[in-house]
């Protein structure tokens, strides 16, 4: 159990508030996420988390250790993956895996079926200089070594950013089979698709929480009443609904566009988007996604 | 006219071949998107094309100048702007407009006048004073786009700008690129959001170093019968010899 | 636990030899310095051109300017009937000195047993001048002697002087403590405090901090590499010395080598303090560089003596570690002392460097800021 209880931390003598009075739980086990963009303050709180940063305020206790006063216990059984690479460019694959196992106090052999299925893949490369490695590989590689020594708690600064579709969706079946051995995840990202893959999640922007549970909740409790419409002409079906009187909101997803109504009618703006001259619109009711929701709760922040 | 044409670009590293023969033509004012997996040739197609990278072998044209000899006009009649680095983050908004706005030779009066309308269709004119840094990642990257076409580029590139920016800003800065387009200006731009690929006119996506499909969104989905660009990417980049 | 400071110390090694450029300024910039040192920069001044002006045309004074012509500091360029030419000579930079002996110069010292002879010296370079009239000097000041000898004069006072343990005044045995003492000093510092704000730049000391290692164990393992490529360089130093410079050891070289591992400690633990108060490679560099050069160079003694200076200064060359260790050295090398000798110098420098482990121990950051 990982307990955030009122935790604030600003920086340049309270110019930046990085974290607003932030209460989270975290239970055994499960892959929890902190979703939101750059600035939210994900990084903070993941460092936080792992005793590496000292709040202004407030505590955290990770299992049953204070991250104050026992952070040489919790810097013992965590997994720790910062956002920036965070390998020696100029060692191998091979020497770094076998450094981070040495000072966790394990072995690469010990562990390996945890990190079997990285290591394949990794394999074929095992000589070559970590710089020298792309995007994707250099995460997979960097998740190795966080998982090394089998820790209680994996601590996971946006390790898909960058990265493309196909690497992240591997990565996260990664993610899965950790979670299978009992680890506990905590993941930041700003890929709200991958909110979805998340146990539970936490939104954040500015520092604050804009909501928390787990994603389908967050999507049920949003009293978000969403319509997806589509035409043959994106850019003027967008112009047009958002000249529609009764738009409470309405954003661009690919091709097609979820509108928020303030009575709910579609048939209403259907009529007028015809009236405008936009002919062969489909539309269905849709159910809300976690981005709809962070982009409403942005705006009611704002 | 086409804004930039491509025949049999490649470019070799060694033995490597980084990017392997590839053809396109993009016209004036299409936005167009340049996909691919990590690896697959994608940064180091756009370093040749916006002048950074001479090609091994082919021939291409950017804004009417020739890849091979004339690098040097081709950056004079571009924009650029990537998402590691755009701006300085210790300069204030409006240093950075004016230092941009001179680097592309916008003379003195005018680029006074342009910075002062560029911080108002922003919302920043509060800010001008300000030190980049303090302000929050979308605005920036917002910046950045109207500073990369502030001299009127004929084409403008731009590489995975929407990376980690929240997506009420996101969207914006699609609708940012959207008038761009509209006043003829071709933008090409990467990302790895692939709603966004929707939102391009054609959609290009590379795996191990060719380009695997080249169409208009719609096309694509149809061909591979998925209901989504994400469908379309995953099919053709499962296929990659090249996880690298 | 020890297994993981030895997987550091590797790893540290490791990153050093592969970091070519680093390396090579390492080693490399040892052996310019004494190179250059050594034989461009040589303070002694030889095959000075210089002009005779002799009204006296008799034996004395032939015999004098042959001397002067065959000393090798010296050489003859040619004569002129009368000195006011002199200025006009030094303007054109034809010659450096001008030797000036007066009519009935032989006579003179015969019976009245005193002549006189003037020097006349370019001395737009103060220091040149001033050997080159002493060389001189000594010149005349043999002949003087020989003469002496060959009269029956009772009573002579002799003036002697005798540069004692560097009596041809050469300058490599200055200059070898000096470069010595910079060198060490300066890679000592920037190659430690570098070395770990690298980590802190590129992240990896993140994932360093959040690991069981001690931090204790992070920085020392970061200093034990470069303690390791100093002494390589103190060897490096030493043996271009006494085998392309010949300048001889005079001391125990035992002893020189474990007062050297003692500076190379103090130079690594004010590394280690620098490391503490920057986040950038750059700062790093430049504290250690250009922050640390100056007063090492000045304070140290090697180019200024330092009971030259005003008492402030002097004072404050007290807690510059350089200034104890050249004296170290030059008492080893050039006197061939003993410890006996140096054991307070010693004393200092232990004392300077626990000083400095302690406070950059205490002020290494275990959280991040």
């Amino acid at each position: 159990m990982i307990q955030v209880q009122d935790i604030s931390k600003s920086y340049e003598k309270g110019k930046v508030q990085a974290l607003d009075h932030i209460h989270l739980t975290v239970k055994p086990g499960e892959i929890f996420g902190l979703i939101g963009p750059d600035g939210a303050g994900k990084t903070t709180l993941i460092r936080i988390i792992a005793s590496l940063l000292l709040p202004d305020s407030g505590n955290v206790k990770v299992f049953e250790y204070d991250t104050r006063e026992d952070f040489q216990s919790i810097r013992n059984i965590i997994g720790y993956m910062p956002g920036k690479f965070s390998l020696y460019q100029d060692l191998t694959v091979e020497e770094n895996l076998q450094f981070f196992a040495t000072i966790f106090k394990s072995d690469i052999k010990q562990n390996y079926p945890l990190i079997k299925d990285l290591y394949d893949q990794l394999a074929p490369f095992k000589d070559r200089r970590a710089g020298k490695l792309s995007g994707g590989m250099k995460q997979k590689l960097a998740l190795s070594c966080a998982l090394i020594h089998e820790p209680k708690l994996l601590l996971l600064d946006e390790p898909t950013t960058g990265v493309d579709p196909v690497s992240r969706n591997e990565f996260w079946k990664m993610l899965l089979k950790l979670k299978e051995r009992g680890i506990t995840i905590i993941v930041s990202t700003p890929y709200m698709d991958e909110a979805s893959l998340c146990d539970r999640i936490a939104l954040m922007q500015f520092g604050k929480i804009l909501d928390m549970g787990s994603p389908h909740e967050i999507c049920q409790n949003s009293g978000l009443e969403l319509y997806s419409i589509s035409s043959e002409e994106p850019f003027h079906l967008l112009q047009a609904v958002k000249g529609y009187s009764r738009t409470k909101s309405c954003y661009a997803f690919g091709s097609s566009l979820h509108v928020n109504l303030n009575d709910g009618d579609i048939h209403g703006l259907l009529d007028y988007l015809s009236s405008k001259g936009l002919k062969q619109i489909s539309s269905e009711k849709i159910d809300a996604t976690i981005e709809d929701v962070f982009m409403e709760k942005l705006n009611t922040l704002s | 006219m086409n804004s930039i044409e491509v025949k049999d670009l490649t470019k070799k590293f060694g033995d490597f071949t980084a990017v392997d023969h590839i053809n396109f033509e993009i016209k004036q004012g299409e936005i167009f998107g340049f996909l691919g997996a990590n690896g697959a040739g994608k940064t180091t197609a756009m370093r040749m094309l916006i002048g950074l990278l001479t090609p091994t072998s082919g021939t291409g044209t950017v804004a009417g100048y020739d890849v091979n000899t004339q690098s040097e006009e081709i950056k004079k009649h571009i924009g650029y702007m990537s998402q590691k680095f755009s701006l300085y983050n210790n300069l204030t908004v409006k240093e950075n407009i004016r230092f941009y706005g001179g680097l592309y030779n916008i003379p003195g009066k005018e680029l006074k006048v342009k910075t002062d309308e560029l911080m108002a269709r922003l919302g920043l004119t509060d800010y001008a004073n300000k030190l980049l840094q303090g302000l929050p990642l979308g605005w920036k990257q917002k910046l950045a786009f109207s500073v990369a076409i502030q001299h009127k580029p004929k084409i403008v590139f731009l590489d995975e700008p929407t990376g980690g920016v929240d997506p009420v800003t996101r969207r914006q800065f699609w609708e940012m690129i959207y008038e761009a387009a509209n006043e003829g200006i071709t933008v090409f731009v990467t990302t790895h959001y692939m709603d966004e690929a929707e939102y391009c006119d054609r959609v290009s996506i590379m795996v191990d170093g060719k380009i695997a499909a080249l169409d208009t969104p719609a096309t694509l989905k149809k061909q591979f019968e998925t209901e989504n660009m994400d469908g379309v990417f995953r099919k053709l980049a499962r296929g990659a010899a090249r996880t690298e | 636990m020890k297994s993981s400071f030895i997987a550091m110390v590797i790893k540290e090694f490791k990153h050093v030899i592969r970091d070519g450029r680093s390396l090579f300024f390492l080693l490399a910039q040892p052996v310019m310095m004494i190179l250059l040192f050594g034989f461009a920069l040589s303070n002694e001044v030889k095959e000075s051109k210089v002009i005779i002006v002799d009204h006296a045309h008799d034996l004395a004074s032939k015999g004098l300017i042959q001397r002067i012509d065959q000393n090798r500091y010296f050489h003859v360029i040619g004569s002129l009937s009368n000195e006011s030419e002199a200025k006009e000579i030094f303007e054109q930079g034809r010659a450096s000195l001008i030797i000036v002996f007066p009519e009935n110069f032989s006579d003179d010292l015969k019976h009245q047993y005193k002549s006189s002879v003037q020097l006349i010296a370019d001395a737009h370079d103060p220091n040149t001048a001033a050997i080159i009239t002493t060389y001189a000097s000594a010149v005349f000041r043999d002949f003087q002697n020989e003469q002496l000898g060959l009269l029956k004069m009772p009573y002579e006072i002799k003036v002697e002087t005798r540069m004692l343990y560097n009596p041809q005044l050469i300058s490599a045995y200055n200059f070898v403590p000096g470069v010595m003492t910079l060198i060490l000093m300066i890679l000592g510092a920037m190659m430690t405090s570098v070395a770990i704000v690298r980590e802190k730049e590129l992240g990896t000391m993140e994932v360093l901090l959040a690991s069981p290692m001690h931090p204790l164990q992070i920085v020392l393992s970061k200093a034990i590499p470069y303690l390791v490529l100093a002494f390589i360089t103190v060897i490096i130093i030493l043996v271009l010395s006494v085998f392309v410079l010949h300048v001889p050891i005079r001391g125990s070289l035992l002893l020189l080598l474990a007062e050297s591992l003692l500076f190379i400690s103090t130079t690594l633990a004010l590394g280690l303090l620098i490391s503490t108060i920057t986040e950038q490679q750059q700062v790093a560099m430049f504290i250690s560089l250009v922050g640390l050069m100056l007063p090492s160079l000045i304070f140290s003694g090697f180019m200024f003596p330092i009971e030259n200076m005003p008492l402030v200064l002097q004072i404050i060359s007290n807690v510059i570690p350089t200034k104890w260790y050249y004296n170290i050295v030059r008492a080893i090398m050039v006197k061939g002392l003993g410890f006996m000798s140096i054991w307070k110098e010693t004393v200092i420098l232990l004392g300077m460097t626990l000083v400095l482990l302690t406070v950059a121990i205490k002020k290494f950051k275990v959280h991040l800021s």
